[in-house]
């Protein structure tokens, strides 16, 4: 039988298989991935989304810092049970401006996609230096220091130069005027600022 | 109509499922041998190792190839009913949208009628039911319980909603009002108009007097006709607070951000109004949920929170 051949062909050049398996394993990155940068619902802001402000972009920075995302998602699923507590079913149009994005998929604390406005600031200031103030029940670690720091606006040019090669639409003026911008705010301005932009894309009536 | 930036994207999908789904089978069909007869030797693969070693070549199991087969015909027949090949949306017309519209709209002919009845009824009667209390517990812990505690014990600047004393009025329609609009301190930063830290200290001390606490009554008195001039025009004269404008009640002895000399002197320089407070002020606000919660939720969530001073007692 000439498969026995093939076979025989295949195992006995080390290129070819390597260029088999390659085109073998590709198949499904070709099928699911590459057609995603070719959708619109994928690669198109929803309507009135802007880019983070200054603040927002280094609140963010803090957040992955501080592993805020190990904890809470960022990803509202389309059903009633989720979005009776939180909101809209997020939609990718939302996070085109996330690099990375923190959809996450784990929830020791809540979901936290569409916090922005759901609480007020000073909510957040005091349950982010003690959660236990607010929610006697929680379990999440206390951040007061985030008070006490000051942000560091050094590197937040570079940060908007680099998001916009990858397609944020920032500015000149808005890079240049940035560290100027968040002069004097503490890191837990910039996390309230983050979070209370959160998802305020896409509102609904629950 | 499609998602995709060009149509082309659509067959570009399709093809490549389907010729990688018709390559397993032919792969599958091309390596599969026939099971020999008991009386054949089986042949080999061809391979000999350490001048003897051959290696059998049998015929993959039958109960394993034919799940193959199924799994492909499966395959197939799910690319036919459900969304996969492109834009062609499947026999079934099935969407994640369209599942969650129909979770959503059982879910309103289930409960609907509920918070129908209830919103047909004053929030009194609403809170003299067991099974409204329940329903506007769920809600409260849901939506409320973070600023509010799951006891509505309130926190410090998070008003406590058990007990009688209420800032902004305490009948059900009110509260109903509170909860929909929301609600935002208009305790200005008052440092400058009442003389600095000196006057503050003074007004606190005649603050402290409305309420039977222990001050120093020298600084009372100089504080006195500082109250009267500003602070009156908000908390009267009496100094008993004006609802109207959430000016709390000073001779109750109930504290929003703390009674302390400390805490008072802080509210009257840097003011507890959340959109002006002065840097470091403590200054809470009420979100309005009028655009996240529907009327039924309100009215029920309105009716547990008169309840929970008003019916338990």
């Amino acid at each position: 039988m000439n498969t026995t051949s093939g076979h025989a062909l295949i195992e006995k050049n080390l290129g070819l298989l390597i260029i088999l398996m390659i085109l073998v394993v590709s198949v499904g990155g070709l099928v699911e991935i590459v057609p995603l940068f070719f959708q619109k619902s994928t690669t198109q802001p929803v309507a009135g989304l802007k880019p983070y402000t200054p603040l927002q972009l280094s609140g963010r920075d803090i957040y992955i810092r501080e592993g805020c995302n190990n904890c809470h998602s960022q990803m509202i699923r389309p059903f009633r049970a989720e979005t009776e507590r939180y909101g809209h079913y997020s939609v990718a149009g939302e996070f085109v401006y996330d690099h990375p994005f923190l959809w996450g998929s784990k929830r020791t604390g809540p979901d936290l996609a569409r916090v922005g406005l759901r609480y007020s600031d000073e909510w957040h200031r005091v349950h982010l230096a003690n959660p236990r103030d607010v929610v006697p029940e929680s379990n999440m670690p206390a951040y007061a220091w985030l008070e006490r720091a000051p942000l560091n606006a050094a590197d937040l040019p570079a940060k908007m130069r680099a998001l916009r090669a990858l397609g944020v639409p920032y500015t000149d003026e808005e890079i240049a005027k940035a560290a100027e911008s968040v002069k004097g705010r503490t890191e837990m301005d910039a996390v309230i600022a983050y979070l209370q932009g959160l998802g305020t894309v896409l509102r609904n009536v629950r | 109509m499609s998602d995709f930036t060009s149509e082309v994207w659509g067959i570009y999908i399709a093809l490549i499922t389907l010729v990688s789904i018709i390559a397993c089978a032919v792969l599958l069909k091309a390596l599969s041998t026939k099971r020999a007869a008991p009386s054949q030797q089986v042949g080999t693969t061809g391979h000999t190792w350490d001048e003897d070693l051959t290696e059998w070549n049998h015929p993959l199991p039958r109960w394993w190839m034919w799940l193959f087969y199924i799994t492909i015909v499966f395959s197939l027949v799910y690319l036919v009913l459900y969304p996969g090949l492109g834009s062609y949306a499947g026999y079934f017309g099935w969407s994640s949208q369209g599942q969650y519209q129909q979770e959503r709209s059982k879910a309103a002919a289930a409960y609907n009628p509920i918070f129908d009845r209830f919103l047909k009824q004053d929030i009194k009667a609403v809170a003299a039911d067991a099974e409204a209390r329940q329903m506007g517990q769920r809600l409260f812990l849901t939506y409320c319980a973070q600023c509010h505690g799951s006891d509505a014990g309130g926190a410090r600047g998070f008003p406590n909603l058990r007990d009688q004393d209420w800032l902004y009025g305490g009948d059900p329609e009110t509260i109903k009002a509170s909860i929909a609009n929301g609600r935002n301190g208009v305790m200005p930063a008052l440092g400058a108009v009442v003389g600095g830290d000196e006057g503050a200290k003074d007004v606190a001390h005649y603050v402290l007097s409305l309420s039977g606490r222990t001050h120093d009554s020298l600084r009372a008195s100089r504080g006195k006709s500082t109250f009267n001039t500003v602070c009156a025009a908000c908390h009267g004269a009496d100094g008993k607070g004006n609802p109207a404008l959430g000016a709390p009640n000073l001779t109750d002895n109930i504290w929003l951000y703390g009674g302390s000399e400390k805490t008072i002197i802080e509210t009257v320089m840097k003011g507890r109004r959340a959109d002006t407070a002065a840097a470091g002020a403590t200054a809470t606000a009420m979100p309005a949920h009028k655009d996240f919660l529907d009327e039924g939720k309100i009215h029920l969530l309105a009716a547990y929170v008169w309840g929970l001073s008003s019916v338990d007692k």
